[in-house]
């Protein structure tokens, strides 16, 4: 069983995975297809159901429905210990009565590998934690156990590794540090990596493809660059980085774009842009990006008779806070290359940008959807 | 700043006067207790474990002579009860180990909310007296008792014969008696493993039963090591067990002991035994503790 799991490889093909617990829907009618040897993100807010999936995929939890395969193999009921997949814990759970040489020897010695000792230094060196190997786990350092714990996984060549918030619980500057490292090791062994996570700069760091979670279900999937460029729901728009979403009304096309009335001015929406095609008798939300938006150049998108309520300054940048006319508060970064260094709070202001960052969202959703998840939390 | 130093110097001082002294302040009465019961009783034993019977002839006294050969007397006197009370001890201490560790195992992992009610009657045949208790099994083990008519219906056990006054009661009621010293500290060591380690050891290709032996039950040793001391030591010096239980070739060191202070009145033979049990647990115990090597557990 064992050695026909070691064998397999391809993507992992996730489909119609429901998890239920008691009443609580975890995970909702969930597909998935993640390529071999990616780096895949499941990023969402705590109680989204990620690490529900991830512990489905491991083989910890068993589906309510639906279908687990690697390649053409099935692993929906399979064992943990029957797939080729291996898992990086949350807090690593290094088995403490074990030396980091035993720790990582562990996968290798149950599958009954010959050259245990050689793969095993291999591994460590490429840790560069070779001289920790006689120690115990506890005698290492938040950020030395999880070197170990990814050791101790990617020792086994998995098909498929997953990590649970592995950089949870080190430091800011040492997570920096790791996103890089892991990033490098994926490139380095050329496994699958799924890695689930709450920190959406963690997951644009590192990842190739993401998939934001909410309430179990896949909100949107793609690169970080589609996901911050062109959110497709308000959830994404708010939960990756920050967006400004305006209610407008529909006025017609002009050529390839869409025209929007927002509070009596006009806005330009692409039509590639445009994410709310079929409900345009509703009002839509046009979004921007604050660091999209310029207080000093007029472009075609304009929207006028701001006051500014808030400056804060950041270093790179200087983050405004606008009162709108019609009282809702829009954000504005700013590079500090001298452009808005002269603005004041309560100067009025009229915030200009270019159509093509524009995106128009369902006006029927919650405009509040994703802001409300504290990212830190868990 | 001279002035500065000087000040700051007998400001520690008065500091390094104070602060140490409290610990030891609430060392005392502690310590008075522990040279008063047990010390001094300890020397006193050791006093008159060489002593021999005063010219008076009268029961009872008996003169410090110094004759170390009380040891060897003793000894060879009681080897039986001796080797006897060691066999029965790790007899019990298996069979409750055996018993204990499938229960706290069960308590640690798969009780859920049941965890307290099962914790508060692993510890509540501590609220009935030990005699009692024993006393109990001679009913349960008893000719008209349960075990004897389903193991006489099964022809396991003849017509003619019973389970009491035997050593097999004997041994049956001590595992019986020190359960809880070895349940409780097993479910301690259980209850600390992070059920990760194990998830990450069944993640890591380790079935049921592999993770057992390679993470489970080393995590869970400090509890055995534990466990099998409470219940070995004071097993190895029961005597009322035995009492109870028991028939007279069933005699365990403590029995000869008791007889020797109570009936026989002679107080050497019995120190003499006293000291030999402790030397004898101490030494075992140490030779233990070194094979386990749990200081190398965290």
């Amino acid at each position: 069983m064992v050695d026909a799991a070691a064998s397999t490889k391809g993507d992992l093909n996730l489909t119609n995975l429901v998890k239920e617990f008691g009443d609580f829907r975890a995970v909702d009618d969930l597909s998935l297809l993640i390529p071999e040897g990616s780096f895949f993100a499941l990023l969402g807010p705590s109680g989204c159901g990620k690490t529900t999936t991830l512990r489905m995929i491991a083989g910890l939890e068993e589906p309510t429905s639906g279908k687990i395969a690697i390649g053409p193999t099935d692993i929906t009921y399979a064992k943990p210990y029957a797939r080729p997949v291996n898992t990086v814990f949350q807090n690593y759970a290094l088995f403490p009565h074990l030396t980091i040489f035993e720790n990582v020897a562990f996968g290798l010695r149950r599958r009954g590998v010959k050259d245990v000792k050689e793969q095993v230094t291999k591994v460590l060196e490429l840790v560069e934690l070779g001289h920790l190997a006689g120690r115990k786990p506890v005698q290492l350092s938040g950020g030395q156990q999880q070197r170990i714990a990814v050791a101790r996984a990617i020792v086994n060549r998995p098909a498929l590794l997953l990590l649970d918030e592995p950089l949870g619980a080190l430091d800011l500057k040492l997570r920096r540090q790791m996103q890089i490292e892991l990033k490098w090791i994926q490139t380095e062994v050329g496994l699958t990596f799924v890695h689930v996570t709450h920190d959406q700069e963690e997951a644009m760091t590192m990842a190739d493809t993401i998939a934001v979670m909410n309430e179990g279900r896949i909100e949107q999937m793609g690169t970080p660059v589609e996901l911050y460029e062109s959110p497709r729901t308000v959830f994404v728009a708010n939960f990756l980085g920050q967006s400004n979403l305006v209610k407008g009304k529909v006025e017609g096309t002009s050529g390839d774009d869409l025209l929007v009335s927002v509070h009596g001015n006009r806005i330009i929406v692409p039509a590639n842009r445009d994410f709310a095609a079929d409900n345009h008798e509703n009002s839509v939300l046009i979004g921007i990006r604050p660091e999209k938006i310029s207080l000093e150049h007029a472009e075609e998108n304009t929207l006028g008779g701001g006051i500014i309520t808030d400056i804060s300054f950041v270093g790179v940048s200087t983050q405004f806070q606008v009162q709108m006319p019609w009282g809702q508060e829009l954000a504005v970064f700013e590079q500090n290359d001298g452009g808005a260094s002269h603005l004041q709070k309560g100067d009025t202001v009229s915030l200009s940008w270019k159509p093509q960052f524009t995106f128009a969202l369902d006006g029927t959703a919650d405009v509040d959807a994703g802001t409300s998840v504290n990212p830190d939390e868990e | 700043m001279a002035f500065v130093a000087a000040v700051s110097k007998r400001s520690s001082v008065v500091r390094g006067i104070k602060r140490p002294s409290t610990p030891y302040l609430l060392l005392i009465p502690g310590l008075a207790w522990l040279a008063m019961f047990f010390i001094f009783p300890l020397i006193n034993l050791a006093s008159t474990s060489t002593q021999t019977p005063g010219d008076s002839g009268e029961v009872g006294v008996y003169v410090q002579t110094f004759r170390f050969a009380n040891y060897f007397d003793a000894f060879s006197g009681a080897r039986d009860q001796f080797l006897r009370s060691f066999l029965f001890a790790f007899i019990a201490t298996v069979l409750a180990l055996a018993i204990s560790y499938p229960l706290a195992y069960a308590i640690a992992f798969k009780s859920g909310k049941w965890k307290n009610l099962l914790l508060v009657l692993v510890v509540a045949p501590f609220f009935t007296s030990f005699l009692l208790r024993t006393v109990a099994w001679k009913q349960i083990l008893g000719n008209e008792g349960p075990v004897v008519a389903v193991l006489k219906f099964l022809h396991i056990l003849g017509p003619q014969s019973g389970l009491t006054a035997s050593a097999f009661a004997v041994v049956t009621g001590m595992t019986y008696n020190f359960l809880p010293f070895m349940t409780l500290p097993l479910y301690a060591s259980l209850e600390r493993i992070d059920p990760r380690t194990l998830e990450a050891s069944s993640d890591l290709y380790a079935n049921g039963i592999t993770t057992f032996r390679k993470v489970t039950f080393p995590l869970s040793l400090p509890g055995v090591v534990a466990g099998t001391l409470l219940t070995f030591i004071p097993a190895a010096g029961d005597y009322i067990n035995a009492t109870l239980l028991g028939n007279p070739r069933t005699k365990m060191i403590g029995n000869v002991i008791e007889s020797r202070f109570f009936d026989i009145v002679d107080y050497p033979t019995a120190a003499a035994l006293s000291f030999m049990l402790m030397a004898a647990i101490l030494i075992m115990v140490m030779v233990y503790v070194r094979r386990a090597g749990t200081e190398e557990l965290v």
